[in-house]
C-alpha cells in the first residue's frame, strides 16, 4: 500500500462529506428492492437490477433500431415511418444490384461496395498494427524502465481527446502548407501531398486512430503483464530459456485473454470507423478512405435527398455482419475462457 | 489480480533484465529509451503545435512554412502618417541591408523610409522586402468568441449534461452488470449476446430514428435529450460484468448469510469491490459526453441549451472557416480535459490497468 | 422510477438556467443564423435596433455551424420542430417548410420589386407568388487572380472576352516564370463548375424542364477540368482530396499566393479582405467565356420565414423591417456582402471598406449579375439543383483521382440524379 502523508487524513475527510449526498441517494433505492426480495425472492432481482438498463435501452436503441429495420423497406424522403411508401425490399435489391460482388464498377450502388472493401482493408492493417503496436509498448512499459507512470500517461493520454479534435490536430500538421510539409523541405525532399494519395490518405487515416486509441489498449496489455506470476520467469531463468522462448511459450499464452480482448474491441472500433477519418480525409481522394458507416451517413443524412430507406437498408446489412462476426469472437471466447 | 502498483514492475522489470550485466546498458535499453522517447515527441508534439497555432492571426497561419511561434509584423507611428507604419528589413541596391517602413505599395514596387529620417523615401522591388517580426500573441483569438457567444451558458450546459449523464450511467450500468454477473436466470445469455451485439452499433447509423423518438418523447431542445439517450451504454455494461465476474462468490454468500439484502449487497459489497472500473467508466463516460459533437448538433437547435462543442463550432460557414476562431476554441474545450488528466493521471491509469477488462 | 433524485436535482438545475432567458411573457421569435464571417454580429445588431422599436418582440439569434443548416435543420423541419426563421442555402429544396408572407406585410409590391427574381428561387414548384424571404447574400461566381504575380512575371493580363483557354496559357505562364505551384484552382464546388459549364454550352434541363445534367456543353467543361488535372494547370488537392459533394476551396492557398488564378465567388471577398490585405493586388477579373456566354452562377443565402411558427404576425413585422432598404443596405454594407436587393444594387451600397481591391471585386461582381445567362437562372432556382451539383461534383473528382474514366463518370451522373429524383417522386 502507498505510504500515507499529511494530506490524506485532510482529503479523507472531504471524501467523507462528498459521500454524504451518495450514500442518502443510495438509501432512495433500498426499500423497492427490498420489497421485490420479499415478494420475488432471489429469483426476481436480477430482473429488477437489470430493469433500469434495459429500460433506458429498450426506449433509446431497440425502438430506433426496430424503426430503422422498418426504414429499409420503405422509400422517399418523408422522416415518419407511417407517410412512407412501402416498396418491400427494393432498396435491398438496390444495394446488391452487382454484375460481380469482387468489382464495385459492376454494381449499381458502387459506393457500398467500395466502402465495404475500404472498410475490410482498413480493419485488418489498422487492428493488427494498433495490436502489435501496443504489445511493443506495453513489453517496453514492463521493462525496469524510469518515469514509467510518465510514459504510460502520454501514451494514453490522446484517448481522451475527442475524435473530431484528434483529426483536426493531425490535419493541421498534415496539410500541404502543414508543419510536416515543412520540414520535408527543410530537410531537402520534396512536399508531399498527403491528401491526393489513396495509400497517404490509407496510412494516415489507419496512424491517426492508431495514435489517438493505442494508450487503453497498451494498458490492458500492460495489466496482463503485470499480472504475470514471477516464479514463471524465476524458473525459466534457472532453466536457462532463452528470452524469446520465454516471451512465445510464458508471456504469450498468459497473456492471450488480455489480447483477445484488446481484439475484440479494436475490431469493432475499426468496423465503425467513421468522425476521425472523415474529419481527416474526408473519404477522399476519390472514395479512397470512405467507409461504410460514412456511406450509410451520408446518403441517409448527409445528401440533399436525404434517402433514409437505402441508408437504413445499409445499415441492417452491416448489423448482419457485426452479429456474424460478434458471433465468430464469441466462440472464440468461449474456447478460452467462459463468458 | 494485482493488487499493487509499485511492487510488480520490481520484480518483472527485474526477471527480464536480470540476465544482462546491470552494469553495462543492453541494446534492448536502449533501444526502449529510443522507442519511448520518440512516443513522448509523437503524442505530444501535435497538441503543441496545435496549442501555438491558435494564438496565430489568420493570416499568420496561412504562411508557408509556419513559424514555430506566432509572429506579429512591428509597425512604427511616423509623424505625417495617420496610421503605423509595418517595418520591413530591405534589400538596397548596393547590398546593404537597413530597416525600413513601407508608406504604401503600387504593383511590385513599395515606397519605403527610414522611420529616423522619414523625409526620404525609396522606391524598393517587393521582391527585397523581408517583414521584421516579433513574438505576439493573437489573444483576441480567444477573447472575440468568448465574449461574442455565452461562453458561460455553454460551459453550464456542457457541465450538467456530462455529470447527470455520467451519473444515471454509472447507476443503471452498474445495476445491471450486477444482475449479469452475480445471478444465474434464465435469459442472462440472450441478454448478455444483446449487449455484447448492440455494442458494435455505431450510433451515426440510427440518428434519425433516434431523433424521432427524441421528439415523441418531447424533449427536443432541452438537455435530456443529450443526456438520456446514451445513458445505457453496452460498453459500460460489458466492462463492468466482466470486472464483477472476478469477485469471489464467498464474499456475497457470506453476505447473504449475514442477512444483507442484495441492494445492500450490491451497494456496500460489490459496488466497493468494483470501484476500480467505475472509475474507468466514470472516466469514459466524461470523456464521451463532454466530446459529443452529431447527436447534440442534432438535437439542440437553441441557443441556450447548445453544449460547448456546439456553440463553439459556430465558426464552422458554408464557404469559410474561420480556422484561427477552430484552433483556439479546440483548446478551450481541451483544457478541461488536459486539467482532469493532469490531476488524475495516475488514478487513470492505474485504474484502467488494474481493471484490466480481464 | 430510478433516476427520480436525478430528474429532481436537474430540473432544478435546468429551470434555473431557462429561467434566466425566459423572464417576460412576450413574444420570442427564434432565428437559426451560420456564419462565414462578421454576418451574425450584424445580424445581431440589427435585431437589437428592431427590439427597442418593437418591445413586445425578441428575437433570439442561435449561431449554428453550418453542418446544423444542411443536415440537422432538415430533419428538424420534417419532424415540425424548427425555428420560426433560418438563414438557409438549400433554397429551393426546403421550400416546402416556408412560410408565404404575403398575408403579413403591408407591401407585398415592394418585396416583388426588389427581391422578384430571387423569391421565385425560394417558391416550391408550380407556386409563382410567394413571399418567404430575402437573400442575407447574393453570390456571383468569378475569378480572382494575382495581379502582383501577373507583374512581376511581365505576362498581360487577358482582357474583356478572354476564354478559359486564354486564361489557362496566360496563368502557367505566369506560375512557370515565378514557380509558383498552383497555376489555377477552382473551388470543389458543382455549383461554381455550373457557370464555365453554362459558358461553354450546357443546357442543364431537357425542353420539357427536365434536369438533364451532362451535355455536350458539360461535358466540354468536365474534360478541360480533367484535363487541366493532367496537364498540371490545377492540382489535384481540391478535386482530389476529399470524397463525395464535399466543398473544399482553395482561398487559403490564394491568400498565400501559391494560386494565380482562382475560381471562386464574392464571398471571399471580406475574408481576402481581412487576409490578404496588402501582400498583393488580389483582382476579380469578369467570368471567362466559352462558346456560348460568359457567365457565372447566382447563388447565396436566405433568411426564410418558416411556416412551423406560432407567430407569423411577428415574423412578418420582424421581415418588413429587416428587408426594408435602409436596414439591409446597413447590413450589406457593413458584411461586404453583394445586395439581394434590386434597388440597393442599383443605387449602390456603401460597403465599409477602404480596401481598393476589395472594392474593384465588389463592384466586379455586382456588375457581373445583369450579365448572368437565364440558364444559371433557371438552375439556382430549380429546387433540387444540389442534386445535381452533388452528382456532378463527386463523379468528376472520383474521375480525376483516376477511379473513373470520363465516360464512366458522366454514366454515373445521370444515375445518381436520376435515382435521387426518383426516390423523392415515391413521396407523390
Amino acid at each position: 500500500m502507498p505510504e500515507k502523508n499529511a494530506n490524506t487524513s485532510l482529503s479523507d475527510r472531504l471524501t467523507a462529506i462528498a459521500a454524504i449526498p451518495v450514500v442518502l441517494f443510495f438509501r432512495l433505492f433500498e426499500a423497492p428492492f427490498r420489497f421485490v426480495q420479499k415478494i420475488g425472492g432471489l429469483k426476481a432481482m436480477p430482473y429488477i437490477f437489470l430493469l433500469p438498463n434495459l429500460a433506458f435501452f429498450g426506449v433509446f436503441v431497440v425502438v430506433p433500431l426496430f424503426i430503422n429495420f422498418s426504414f429499409s423497406f420503405t422509400g422517399g424522403t418523408n422522416i415518419f415511418l407511417s407517410e412512407r411508401v412501402y416498396t418491400g425490399t427494393e432498396q435491398y435489391e438496390f444495394l446488391f444490384d452487382c454484375g460481380n460482388y469482387l468489382d464495385p464498377q459492376s454494381c449499381r450502388e458502387d459506393r457500398f461496395w467500395k466502402a465495404i472493401f475500404n472498410t475490410m482493408t482498413f480493419v485488418v492493417l489498422q487492428v493488427s498494427s494498433l495490436v502489435a503496436l501496443s504489445l511493443v509498448t506495453a513489453l517496453i512499459l514492463n521493462r525496469k524502465i524510469r518515469a514509467r507512470g510518465f510514459f504510460r500517461a502520454v501514451f494514453f493520454f490522446p484517448v481522451l481527446l475527442s475524435p473530431v479534435v484528434v483529426a483536426l490536430i493531425w490535419k493541421w500538421i498534415l496539410l500541404r502548407d502543414g508543419i510536416l510539409n515543412a520540414f520535408l523541405v527543410s530537410i531537402g525532399l520534396e512536399r508531399i501531398l498527403f491528401f491526393i494519395s489513396p495509400e497517404w490518405a490509407m496510412f494516415w487515416a489507419i496512424f491517426v486512430s492508431i495514435w489517438s486509441q493505442m494508450g487503453f489498449y497498451m494498458l490492458i496489455l500492460l495489466a496482463g503483464l503485470q499480472a504475470i506470476p514471477p516464479d514463471l520467469y524465476e524458473a525459466a531463468e534457472m532453466d536457462g530459456t532463452s528470452p524469446e522462448r520465454v516471451f512465445w511459450r510464458i508471456t504469450l499464452p498468459l497473456l492471450w485473454p488480455n489480447l483477445l480482448v484488446v481484439v475484440v474491441l479494436a475490431l469493432i472500433k475499426g468496423v465503425q470507423v467513421f468522425d476521425e477519418v472523415f474529419v481527416l480525409t474526408g473519404g477522399g481522394p476519390g472514395t479512397a478512405t470512405q467507409f461504410i458507416v460514412q456511406y450509410i451517413y451520408t446518403t441517409g443524412f448527409a445528401s440533399s435527398v436525404q434517402n433514409f430507406g437505402l441508408a437504413s437498408a445499409a445499415s441492417v446489412v452491416l448489423g448482419l455482419v457485426l452479429f456474424v462476426l460478434t458471433l465468430a469472437q464469441l466462440a472464440a471466447v468461449r474456447r478460452k475462457n467462459d463468458v | 489480480m494485482m493488487s499493487d502498483s509499485a511492487e510488480q514492475p520490481r520484480s518483472v522489470g527485474r526477471l527480464i533484465t536480470a540476465k544482462r550485466g546491470r552494469s553495462k546498458l543492453h541494446w534492448s535499453d536502449v533501444f526502449s529509451y529510443v522507442y519511448l522517447g520518440l512516443g513522448v515527441l509523437l503524442m505530444f508534439a501535435p497538441v503543441v503545435w496545435l496549442a501555438l497555432s491558435s494564438f496565430k492571426t489568420p493570416a499568420g497561419l496561412l504562411e508557408f512554412p509556419p513559424t514555430l511561434l506566432p509572429l506579429g509584423q512591428i509597425s512604427v507611428e511616423v509623424p505625417g502618417y495617420d496610421d503605423p507604419l509595418l517595418m520591413f528589413s530591405t534589400t538596397m541596391e548596393d547590398g546593404s541591408v537597413r530597416e525600413l517602413a513601407q508608406v504604401r505599395r503600387i504593383g511590385i514596387v513599395a515606397t519605403m523610409l527610414d522611420p529616423n529620417d522619414p523625409d526620404q523615401t525609396f522606391s524598393v522591388p517587393i521582391t527585397q522586402n523581408e517583414p521584421i517580426r516579433e513574438v505576439r500573441m493573437a489573444w483576441e483569438n480567444y477573447s472575440g468568441p468568448l465574449e461574442r457567444f455565452n461562453f458561460m451558458s455553454y460551459l453550464w450546459n456542457s457541465v450538467i449534461v456530462t455529470t447527470a449523464a455520467t451519473i444515471v450511467t454509472l447507476l443503471i450500468n452498474s445495476m445491471a452488470a450486477y444482475g449479469l454477473s452475480i445471478y444465474e436466470f434464465r435469459g442472462r445469455n440472450a441478454i448478455m449476446l444483446f449487449v455484447i451485439g448492440t455494442l458494435m452499433i455505431p450510433i451515426t447509423v440510427i440518428l434519425v430514428p433516434m431523433y424521432l423518438v427524441v421528439t415523441s418523447m418531447g424533449m427536443v431542445n432541452s438537455l435530456w435529450a443529450v443526456i438520456l439517450p446514451g445513458a445505457a451504454t453496452p460498453t459500460g455494461v460489458f466492462l463492468l460484468r466482466q470486472y464483477m465476474l472476478t469477485i469471489p462468490k464467498d464474499l456475497i454468500e457470506a453476505a447473504r448469510m449475514d442477512k444483507a439484502s442484495e441492494w445492500q449487497i450490491y451497494w456496500r459489497v460489490v459496488m466497493p469491490l468494483a470501484l476500480p472500473a467505475i472509475a474507468v467508466l466514470a472516466i469514459f463516460s466524461i470523456m464521451w459526453r463532454w466530446n459529443e459533437f452529431l447527436w447534440p448538433l442534432i438535437v439542440l437547435s437553441r441557443s441556450e441549451v447548445y453544449t460547448l462543442q456546439v456553440g463553439l463550432n459556430a465558426f464552422q460557414g458554408e464557404l469559410n472557416v474561420q480556422w484561427h476562431y477552430i484552433l483556439a476554441m479546440t483548446v478551450v474545450t481541451l483544457i478541461p480535459v488536459v486539467l482532469v488528466f493532469a490531476f488524475l493521471q495516475k488514478f487513470i491509469t492505474t485504474g484502467i490497468a488494474s481493471s484490466g477488462m480481464k | 422510477m430510478t433516476t427520480k433524485l436525478t430528474i429532481a436535482l436537474m430540473g432544478s438545475a435546468l429551470a434555473m438556467s431557462v429561467l434566466a432567458t425566459s423572464a417576460s411573457a412576450q413574444t420570442e421569435l427564434r432565428m437559426t443564423w451560420y456564419n462565414d464571417g462578421n454576418e451574425g454580429e450584424v445580424m445581431r445588431g440589427l435585431l437589437d435596433g428592431f427590439e427597442a422599436a418593437h418591445p413586445d418582440i425578441t428575437v433570439t439569434l442561435d449561431e449554428v455551424p453550418y453542418a446544423a443548416i444542411l443536415e440537422g435543420l432538415p430533419v428538424q423541419l420534417a419532424a415540425g420542430h424548427g425555428p420560426d426563421l433560418a438563414r438557409v442555402t438549400d433554397l429551393g429544396g426546403l421550400s416546402e417548410y416556408y412560410l408565404d408572407l404575403t398575408p403579413y406585410v403591408s407591401n407585398p409590391d415592394y418585396w416583388e420589386a426588389n427581391f422578384g427574381p430571387f423569391l421565385e428561387w425560394l417558391r416550391p414548384t408550380g407556386n409563382d407568388s410567394a413571399i418567404s424571404g430575402f437573400m442575407t447574400q447574393l453570390t456571383v461566381t468569378g475569378p480572382y487572380v494575382n495581379r502582383t504575380l501577373f507583374e512581376q512575371a511581365g505576362v498581360d493580363m487577358p482582357g474583356e472576352g478572354a476564354t478559359w483557354s486564354d486564361w489557362a496559357a496566360a496563368v502557367n505562364e505566369v506560375a512557370a516564370a515565378l514557380d509558383i505551384p498552383i497555376p489555377m484552382a477552382w473551388d470543389r464546388s458543382g455549383h461554381r463548375v455550373a457557370g464555365p459549364a453554362i459558358s461553354m454550352g450546357a443546357q442543364m434541363f431537357d425542353a420539357d424542364g427536365n434536369p438533364a445534367l451532362v451535355d455536350q456543353g458539360l461535358m466540354d467543361m468536365a474534360t478541360m477540368l480533367y484535363d487541366w488535372h493532367q496537364d498540371g494547370t490545377m492540382s489535384p488537392e481540391l478535386w482530389g482530396s476529399v470524397s463525395g459533394s464535399t466543398y473544399l476551396g482553395a482561398n487559403e492557398d490564394f491568400a498565400n499566393a501559391q494560386v494565380v488564378m482562382y475560381m471562386s465567388g464574392s464571398w471571399q471577398i471580406p475574408q481576402f479582405a481581412e487576409t490578404i490585405g496588402d501582400a498583393f493586388d488580389w483582382w476579380a477579373v469578369p467570368a471567362p467565356c466559352g462558346s456560348a456566354a460568359c457567365t457565372g452562377m447566382p447563388g447565396g443565402a436566405a433568411l426564410v420565414a418558416l411556416s412551423g411558427t406560432e407567430h407569423p404576425e411577428e415574423v412578418g413585422i420582424l421581415m418588413e423591417y429587416l428587408s426594408s432598404e435602409a436596414v439591409l443596405a446597413e447590413f450589406y454594407g457593413q458584411t461586404l456582402f453583394i445586395p439581394g436587393h434590386i434597388g440597393l444594387a442599383a443605387g449602390g451600397v456603401e460597403f465599409a471598406t477602404e480596401d481598393p481591391r476589395a472594392r474593384h471585386a465588389l463592384e466586379t461582381f455586382a456588375g457581373a449579375v445583369p450579365g448572368i445567362s437565364p440558364t444559371a437562372f433557371d438552375l439556382q432556382g430549380y429546387p433540387n439543383n444540389r442534386v445535381m451539383f452533388n452528382a456532378l461534383i463527386s463523379r468528376l473528382g472520383e474521375a480525376i483521382v483516376g477511379e473513373l474514366t470520363l465516360e464512366q463518370a458522366f454514366d454515373r451522373m445521370t444515375q445518381d440524379v436520376e435515382q435521387q429524383l426518383a426516390e423523392q417522386a415515391r413521396d407523390n
